[in-house]
């Protein structure tokens, strides 16, 4: 390849550096959502590289829903420790004391509560006019047509119909008070290009990513990990099975593979195998067909 | 893998050509379609096609276009061959189709056409060839889809292609290929096909992924603008951007604008290590020998090679809001990292774009396409779009519903719009004047509006000469005004001060010479903006002398030469 070309990867780093930046010089007060994912510790190397030899100027924010894995959270705080970075972690906690879980509600009312809403509380209570989210065009039907720059009102709500052309990398940062910027700058990355840029850069992520052997519920034809008490249906039984999680959500909608990738190059190379869009073992997308954009509308990443 | 090359690309075509079978087609082929998107078309409510699997399905997005059964929104999609990693804009081929092209093919290297061989070359593919050439996309591919309805005919392909070609040498195009395809049936699109014999072209995937688009980057003529200053602490100070075009070594010289003062790079670091050379599209952070000040909007370039710096200059607008708009309103224009409030000051004509023709027009509605003369509050440094895509780039905003209501594209420049600047070795008259009045103009803007350098010509020629370089100089573009000394002769020095100051030519004509008058003007005037001409220095004839005296301004860089003067460039 000639000296002057940038690999895909490299072309793709200086698309998401020079988002980042644009919001920093343009934007009062952003925050970046960090949801402990593989995409969020991408995103956060970027921000780094975005701001050297500075600090982030910006905190990250991470929406809690108690209902994580162990693993992240420990590995959240030592990652913000390592970092030097502000962290903020908010919680719907007043949903949670009455009692709020997917068992009860539905996973769609659940996380209208401990996401949606929590996210949104917190990006008010913070008076954050932007927010940076690690969400992929790739990842769903629905994000095909979302801009780097996503405008939202008010009510932090996104109107499909009416959003800003976004032409060249001119991006449009003008707000009113109270109304604020969702910023995507993974937009043009795929789950590949995520995996690959890892271990280039050797970026650390949670352990879960890593095949090894768990306790895990054989549900329909996902596996769900055993935590936080899961109550179980009658007749399923807890079976100890090499797998590792593709995505990172809450416990009991997060399902497993079965899988024996437990280093890099194994992962890269069974995404190569089979790829399964890696939100087929989160379940909120099966709910109902297009659900993701009925989140989206209301304020979900 | 992670030394595959990125390629952008748009597809463009009407209704119904087989776009979103092509893209369906090729993610499949790259094998790009996951497993499970597959599933979830199976079970897909509604269905618009007859075949076992929808192609077209895959690139449906938004639940409100769904049930729609159309597309009316840019969508991206991304598929990954060992070469090369392709990010598409998909961009519907109706409703909208001015709009959403535009930005699709805003950030393209290559644009697919699609042509239905049935149909031939339609006003569609027109349209979208004028906009593919518009928004400057260096190569085209021209499918000419469904050759299984029509026999797979050479005949048939031939005639497309001579009509297609025809057109897009009117429009300007360049770098054309033509692929006959079906996408429903995969011919040509990965390996050539046994139905095409006489086609001696690569299948249309091979040409994604050898377009040698790289190449067309501009690596001579150094663009940085200022994006974000990096200051951890008092001993960093890097200026942070994305490089637009050539480029940057520790050491290389580089002037800043608008202050134009040249120094040197000092540093080129990064979290990864310091980098011996930076080149577009980087994004990069700069650390310079001096301590300039800069901040976001100023811009680095390459001292030999400046860019426009104007405040006025000629742009295509591309109209994109569904409420009218055009001259006496003032927008936000974002131009590399500047965004200032701006006017459009006139529209020149609107582009009939089945047509071509250029219509009169007072504003301009949603999807049209004009030719304006755009002024800005503070001046730009940009280049011609055509010459590089991010200098020339630009949208409009509107200061009060906030919308992106435009896009434009910087057109080369024409004396009546474009003022082109030399700054190198630029020296202001009364460059300390201006902190001291409180004045909010520069001395830089005022001359990039006048074009040329204020300067004071003292003359003891006759009278007429005055008057006649005068008109010479004013027809040259010039701000020039005579003072003759007939009555006040000794206010002539401090009047010939101020029109300096104002960035005007004063030609002062001498009738009774008096050294310590003229002693006071040049003292008034910078170095090498003071012109004296004797009379006994001067040709008998008037034109004559003039010719003497502007060849004089000339070699003194007052005056750009006078033929690319008139040609509209710089010095
Ligand atoms: N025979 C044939 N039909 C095609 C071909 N490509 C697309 N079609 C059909 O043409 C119709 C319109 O295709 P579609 O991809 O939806 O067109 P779009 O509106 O341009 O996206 C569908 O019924 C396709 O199956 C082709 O190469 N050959």
């Amino acid at each position: 390849m000639d000296s002057r070309t940038l690999s895909h990867l490299r072309a793709l780093e200086a698309e998401s550096i020079h988002i980042m930046r644009e919001v920093v010089a343009e934007f009062a007060k952003p925050v970046m959502l960090y949801s402990i994912g593989k995409d969020s510790s991408v995103m956060v190397r970027l921000a780094q590289k975005a701001f050297f030899p500075g600090k982030l100027p910006f905190p990250l924010l991470h929406v809690d829903t108690t209902y994580k894995f162990q693993e992240m959270i420990e590995f959240r705080d030592q990652f913000a420790k390592d970092l030097g970075a502000e962290l903020i972690v908010h919680t719907n906690q007043k949903a949670i004391d009455e009692g709020a879980n997917p068992f009860k509600l539905g996973t769609s009312k659940c996380c209208a509560l401990l996401k949606t809403r929590a996210l949104l509380d917190a990006l008010e209570a913070g008076g954050y006019d932007a927010a940076f989210g690690g969400a992929r065009r790739d990842e769903e039907k629905s994000r095909a047509k979302e801009r780097v720059f996503s405008f939202r009102d008010k009510f932090g709500q996104w109107d499909p119909k009416s959003q800003r052309p976004e032409l060249w990398s001119l991006y449009n940062s003008k707000v009113e008070k109270g109304e604020s910027i969702r910023v995507f700058p993974l937009s043009n990355w795929t789950e590949m290009d995520v995996w690959a840029y890892i271990e280039l850069e050797n970026i650390p992520i949670v352990p879960l990513y890593y095949a090894k052997e768990r306790e895990m519920v054989v549900r329909g034809n996902q596996l769900i990990p055993l935590e936080h008490n899961m109550p179980l249906a009658p007749g399923e039984k807890p079976q100890m099975i090499m797998s590792r999680m593709r995505s990172l959500g809450c416990t009991f909608c997060t399902g497993g593979i079965a899988s024996d990738a437990d280093t890099m190059p194994k992962i890269i190379n069974e995404l190569v195998q089979f790829r399964r869009s890696e939100r087929e073992n989160r379940i909120i997308d099966h709910d109902q067909e297009g659900s993701m954009e009925l989140k989206k509308r209301e304020g979900y990443f | 893998m992670s030394e595959s090359q990125l390629l952008r690309f748009s597809t463009a075509g009407s209704v119904d050509d087989g776009k979103s079978t092509l893209i369906g087609r090729l993610l499949f082929e790259a094998k790009g379609v996951y497993e499970d998107q597959m599933a979830s078309l199976q079970k897909s409510s509604i269905n618009r096609s007859t075949g076992p699997i929808d192609f077209s399905l895959l690139t449906d997005g938004l639940r409100a276009e769904r049930e729609q059964g159309i597309t009316i929104d840019v969508a991206y999609r991304y598929f990954a061959t060992p070469k090369r990693k392709f990010i598409i804009a998909d961009t519907p081929g109706h409703e909208q189709y001015t709009r959403n092209m535009a930005t699709g093919a805003s950030t393209a290297d290559l644009a697919i056409v699609l042509i239905d061989a049935r149909k031939g070359v339609l006003p569609q593919s027109r349209r979208h060839a004028y906009i593919a050439s518009l928004l400057g996309i260096p190569y085209i591919a021209v499918a000419v889809n469904k050759m299984d309805l029509v026999e797979f005919s050479e005949t048939v392909f031939d005639q497309i292609q001579k009509d297609f070609s025809a057109y897009a040498k009117d429009i300007g195009l360049k770098n054309l290929a033509f692929f006959p395809i079906s996408a429903l049936d995969g011919d040509n699109i990965v390996e050539r096909s046994a139905r095409t014999p006489w086609f001696k072209g690569t299948p249309l995937l091979e040409h994604l992924e050898s377009a040698p688009v790289a190449e067309d980057r501009n690596f001579t003529e150094l663009r940085f603008p200022v994006q974000y200053v990096i200051r951890p602490n008092l001993d960093f100070r890097g200026f942070a951007g994305q490089l637009a075009s050539g480029v940057l070594k520790p050491g290389d010289e580089v002037m800043s604008l608008p202050a134009g003062r040249v120094t040197r790079v000092k540093e080129l670091p990064t979290f990864d290590g310091p980098l011996k050379e930076a080149f577009p599209p980087m994004s990069i952070t700069v650390v310079l020998e001096d301590e300039i000040d800069l901040s976001r909007g100023d811009m680095l370039v390459d001292p030999n090679h400046v860019p426009h710096v104007s405040r006025r200059f000629a742009a295509k607008l591309v109209w994109m809001l569904d409420e009218a708009g055009g001259p006496n309103r003032t927008y936000l224009l974002k131009h590399a990292t500047q965004t200032v409030p701006c006017e459009i000051r006139r529209i020149r004509h609107r582009v009939d774009i089945n047509t071509l023709e250029n219509v009169q027009a007072e504003k301009l509605e949603l999807n049209e396409i004009a030719a304006v003369v755009m002024e800005t509050r503070r001046p730009l440094y940009f280049d011609a779009y055509s010459k590089n895509r991010a200098m020339g780039a630009f949208i409009l905003i509107d200061p009060i519903s906030n919308l992106t209501v435009a896009a434009g594209m910087i057109e080369e420049s024409t004396p009546e719009s474009v003022e082109p600047l030399q700054l190198r070795n630029l020296e202001f008259v009364g460059e300390a004047n201006e902190s001291a009045t409180g004045t909010q103009l520069t001395n830089a803007e005022r001359f990039a509006r006048a074009g040329h350098y204020p300067a004071t010509v003292w003359l003891t020629a006759r009278r007429a000469v005055a008057y006649l370089l005068e008109r010479r100089l004013f027809d040259l573009g010039c701000q020039v005004h005579v003072l003759a000394d007939d009555s006040e002769s000794h206010l002539l020095p401090e009047l010939s001060r101020v029109l300096s100051n104002a960035g005007l030519i004063a030609i002062c004509s001498i009738a009774s010479p008096d050294p310590s008058e003229r002693d006071r003007a040049a003292g008034f005037a910078a170095a090498n903006r003071f012109l004296e001409v004797p009379a006994k220095e001067l040709p008998a004839r008037d034109d004559d002398a003039v010719e003497v005296i502007i060849k004089r301004l000339e070699d003194l860089g007052v005056l750009r030469r006078k033929d690319r003067f008139e040609r509209g460039e710089g010095i």
